[in-house]
């Protein structure tokens, strides 16, 4: 039995046993976790007021802006002007703007003349309901395909793969749309071409269904554009892990391909993907807004396409607010997750 | 019978300008518990020999002759048998080690890999072995909780040893062990590695540029220029006395510590190694060759007897055949 | 610049078309982008803005593709060809003017986060990370709803919400660059901000920044287009106004398909090209991903 050698390697590696092994780790993850949670507070509060200087100290009257298209007497701008605080000094401004938006005071929309947190609420739901089954699908289906292709590059399946993702992600995410409801909605009456439900909608399991058959093409439209990223993006990641060395070593082993791939090679892509994937929300939630504007889909980005095309300033205010507020949140959370998963960084 | 026998065994990679013949014609036999050196420059194709053995090259490598290990031919098993034969059978021990090991899953379980697909163990069974093994290439038990950034290279080229050891192969392929690690540390693998063939009588192939590293380990040598075998036998014969003239270079190219003449004599060879689609006529050391003379340019160098158990690919060695007696 | 200079710049230059050509997909994406900037450019010798006008125009609404109306005709009976045609100038100028400003800003931050150490480059980096968190859609929404959506504004506000992506793959080169030992060597020769910068990054980033502009213009075709089609565009003949034009007078239902299928078409041949383009070049431009890309 060979000595234990390791009197030449640095002590502290000798001196660290295995009950003592962890607790460093979980303490640097809280304090990862707190920096970055401070950094996205950071971030929400330049958002918050650069939304404040956005809306008032861009070139131009904003009244007047705001208010093109539409005939308004000096006297109408005026009242609006009072009835939007802007006739106040600048400095008093923001801080009524700092404090309500803190106090999750959105204002009134000039629309509907309902406060604008209650219309958030309303069409939250939709949007959620939306985005969530069409994230899931995009993410599950661009990783499987994208893998596949991965493994055997140059194949038919990876050509294929390749090119459709290409083609998708040059495809105009309204015009996708705009197809579908031809086809589907128009030509084929297949599936409704607006809105979440019927208007004779059962109760329900039923209602249900009604919600689901609404929410095929708008969901498909939204798949089709963003799975293509995914896909693109776990294939070249895995890619670059199948030319390391230990998978070499892993297949000496006698490991079979689909366990190599299963047990080596997805696990490395997967992590650099899902952060890419996380990053890039910002484009996920640009397609909703697309997406339900196309379809009718009563939800969040449906709401701040009205707030533009009357336009509304207060409404199109909070909710931009609370849109780049929640990518930011989502950010963060991946940041701490892949930080979680990745046991190179986990140590560090 | 041997162990090991490699019969005129050539690999040729198939590229978008034509063909690459990387080994070309290579013959050796290893005996059981032996321990056999090869050792030449990059591109001399002594790794794509070694991984030829278990046929880990690419899709794209057409291996040509007969890699007899145990007395089955590799190169026609069954994918199933071939699989088998992985690790339990021959395993390797890979050049760098830096990322020779998953980064994302600890040392025990890739260490316990092998023994799992080989059957050798039950999931969660083989923590045992894995302590074993551990312990055999010096390093703690609770060290298969680590992961592989945790570890420094030369332990991590430990791991790689334990790992080669799981399935008690008969044969263990290592291929420039030491090359990407401190000097020290070098002399620590070196020592490890010798003492465990020994131990467990397992048969080694060593890969080297390093001829002294292979005249200390190994029982025979042989040396590799491109592509092809230009001199094997007893590894201290070979060191100290090499009749080709690119081994002589090779060996010349290690001064000798405390020889003031040594220090003087010249040293290192001109001209690089010829490019593998684009070989010299004749013999491909010709060009470079100190003693060549005129028919170096059209003669096939085949591999002629230097001495008991030494064959040399030279003229001059088929000249004067027999080792000449020297002071 | 010297003679040895010369040469050896034609021939890098050789080199890389040689490597181009080889690419089966960027070469089909030239070809398309050759035909299609052409094609803008020659178009006023044959119309003009009356294309778009629907007093001029007095053709059958709706007209389905025959031989005096190729492809069709919308709600007003203006020929969906020759829009096409004419709005390829808007989209074509409006996306490579929006890549370049978005490339140009990117580009200033990248470099400047890259040389500069310290605080300065932390929060250069912040500023971009900022940036590159905010949703660009609809960040560049707001700002063509305040602004008013003249192209100018529409090319702003696209550039402003596109570079940070550039930036930060400009900052890595640039950091790569600056550790080799020349640049220490020159900083040591006195080089200054400026002459590092402008002699020695910039032109090893400059084969980067051809491939990231080509990308960009595509994906502000598209951004733009989207814009239109939301209705914050003042610009009356991008394809993306024309397709707001097939919404807004349900062409689906009314079942005039090509309203909807040629100005997309449009769209999607353009931008694919500059995308097959932009992909090529990377390609060749870094060896290591030759092998990748199918």
């Amino acid at each position: 039995m060979t000595a234990p050698l390791e009197a030449a390697e640095p002590a502290a590696a000798q001196a660290a046993g295995p009950a003592d092994d962890h607790r460093p780790a979980r303490r640097g993850l809280l304090r990862y976790a707190l920096t970055k949670a401070g950094g996205a507070l950071l971030s929400i509060a330049m958002v918050i007021v650069a939304t404040f200087f956005l809306f008032r100290l861009l070139p131009g009257d904003p009244v007047r802006n705001l208010a093109q298209g539409r005939n308004m007497t000096p006297d109408q701008l005026d009242l609006e002007r009072r009835r939007l605080g802007l006739d106040k000094p600048l400095v008093d401004q923001f801080f009524d703007f700092v404090g309500q938006t803190l106090r999750l005071d959105l204002g009134t929309s000039y629309e509907y003349k309902r406060p604008v947190l209650e219309l958030i609420g309303e069409r939250l739901g939709p949007t959620l309901l939306l985005a969530g089954v069409g994230l899931v699908i995009a993410v599950s289906l661009g990783l499987w395909q994208g893998t596949r292709a991965g493994w055997r590059p140059g194949s038919r399946f990876d050509r294929f793969s390749t090119a459709t993702s290409l083609l998708l992600w040059s495809v105009p995410t309204f015009w996708l749309g705009l197809l579908l409801l031809m086809v589907f909605g128009a030509w084929l009456k297949i599936f409704p071409s607006r809105g979440i439900e019927s208007v004779d909608a059962p109760d329900g399991f039923g209602y249900v269904l009604d919600v689901a058959w609404h929410m095929v093409l708008p969901c498909l439209t939204l798949v089709g554009v963003v799975y293509a990223q995914y896909l693109l993006v776990m294939r070249s990641s895995l890619l670059d892990e199948v030319g390391q060395d230990y998978i070499n070593v892993a297949r000496a082993k006698g490991l079979r391909d689909d366990d190599l791939r299963r047990r080596h090679a997805v696990p490395n892509a997967l992590l650099p993907t899902v952060t890419l994937v996380f990053m890039r929300i910002g484009f996920v939630v640009g397609g909703a807004v697309t997406v339900e504007t196309v379809f009718s889909w009563p939800g969040l980005g449906k709401l701040f396409y009205d707030a533009i095309s009357v336009p509304d300033f207060t409404l199109m205010q909070g909710t931009f607010m609370l849109i780049t507020v929640a990518v930011i949140i989502m950010n963060t959370l991946a940041d701490v997750v892949y930080h979680v998963l990745d046991p190179r960084v986990r140590s560090a | 019978m041997s162990l090991l026998e490699l019969d005129d065994v050539s690999v040729t990679y198939r590229v978008a300008e034509g063909e690459v013949p990387a080994v070309r014609g290579v013959s050796l036999t290893l005996d059981s518990g032996a321990a056999l050196g090869v050792a030449g420059e990059s591109g001399s194709g002594k790794s794509t020999l070694a991984m030829a053995l278990l046929r880990l090259l690419p899709r794209d490598a057409r291996i040509g002759g007969r890699i007899l290990l145990d007395g089955e031919d590799v190169l026609t098993m069954r994918w199933g048998r071939l699989r088998a034969v992985r690790w339990a059978g021959a395993s390797i021990v890979f050049q760098g080690a830096q990322h020779g090991l998953n980064p994302v899953q600890r040392i025990g379980d890739q260490v316990a890999e092998p023994l799992l697909v080989h059957g050798l163990a039950k999931p969660g069974q083989a923590g045992e072995r894995v302590a074993e093994l551990l312990s055999q290439v010096g390093l703690p038990a609770w060290r298969a909780r680590s992961y592989p950034h945790e570890l420094s290279g030369g332990q991590r080229q430990r791991v790689m040893i334990a790992m080669a050891l799981a399935c008690s192969p008969r044969l263990i392929i290592a291929d420039e062990p030491t090359t990407a690690l401190d000097v020290m540390v070098q002399a620590q693998v070196l020592t490890l590695i010798k003492d465990l063939v020994a131990e467990h009588g397992i048969s080694l192939i060593m890969i080297s540029h390093d001829l002294s590293v292979l005249a200390d380990v190994c029982d025979r040598l042989a040396v590799m220029y491109a592509g092809r075998v230009v001199e094997h036998g007893p590894s201290r014969e070979v060191f100290h006395d090499p009749k080709h003239p690119y081994s002589q270079a090779l060996a010349a190219a290690f001064p000798t510590v405390g020889d003031p003449a040594s220090r003087l004599a010249p040293r290192g060879l001109g001209g690089d190694p010829p490019d593998p689609m684009d070989l010299p006529a004749g013999c491909s050391f010709h060009p470079r060759c100190p003693v060549a003379l005129e028919e170096c340019a059209t003669l096939d160098a085949e591999l002629w007897p230097a001495g008991d158990r030494r064959a040399a690919a030279c003229v001059h060695v088929r000249e004067h055949g027999r080792v000449q007696e020297d002071a | 610049m010297s003679a040895i200079t010369r040469t050896r710049r034609r021939q890098a230059l050789g080199r890389f078309w040689d490597g181009f050509r080889s690419q089966r997909g960027g070469m089909a994406g030239l070809i398309v982008l050759g035909v299609a900037v052409t094609l803008a450019v020659v178009a006023p010798l044959f119309i003009d803005e009356g294309v778009t006008s629907v007093v001029q125009n007095t053709g059958p609404a709706f007209d389905p593709p025959s031989l005096a109306y190729p492809f069709g005709t919308d709600e007003s009976g203006r020929s969906i060809l020759l829009m096409v045609w004419w709005g390829a100038r808007t989209s074509l100028l409006i996306g490579f003017l929006a890549a370049l400003v978005s490339v140009g800003i990117g580009t200033v931050f990248g470099i400047a986060a890259g040389h500069f150490r310290g605080w300065i480059g932390a929060l250069l980096m912040r500023v971009t990370d900022w940036f590159l968190v905010l949703p660009s859609l609809v960040t560049a929404l707001v700002l063509a709803a305040i602004l008013g959506g003249s192209t100018f504004t529409i090319i702003m506000a696209i550039g402003v919400t596109s570079w940070p992506s550039t930036a930060r793959l400009i900052r890595a080169q640039t950091l790569a660059v600056e550790a080799r030992p020349y640049i220490e060597r020159s900083k040591a020769l006195g080089g200054g901000h400026w002459h590092i910068t402008t002699r020695h990054v910039l032109p090893n980033v400059a084969p980067l920044l051809l491939a990231s502009t080509t990308l960009e213009v595509a994906s502000a075709i598209v951004t733009e287009s989207t814009l239109a089609f939301l209705g914050v565009s003042a610009n009356k003949t991008s394809w993306g106004t024309m397709l707001r034009g097939s919404y807004d007078w349900n062409a689906a239902s009314a079942g005039a398909w090509w309203y909807i299928l040629i100005p997309g078409l449009c769209i999607l041949a353009v931008v694919m090209a500059f995308t097959l383009c932009g992909r090529a070049l990377e390609t060749v431009l870094n060896p290591r991903l030759r092998g990748a890309k199918a």
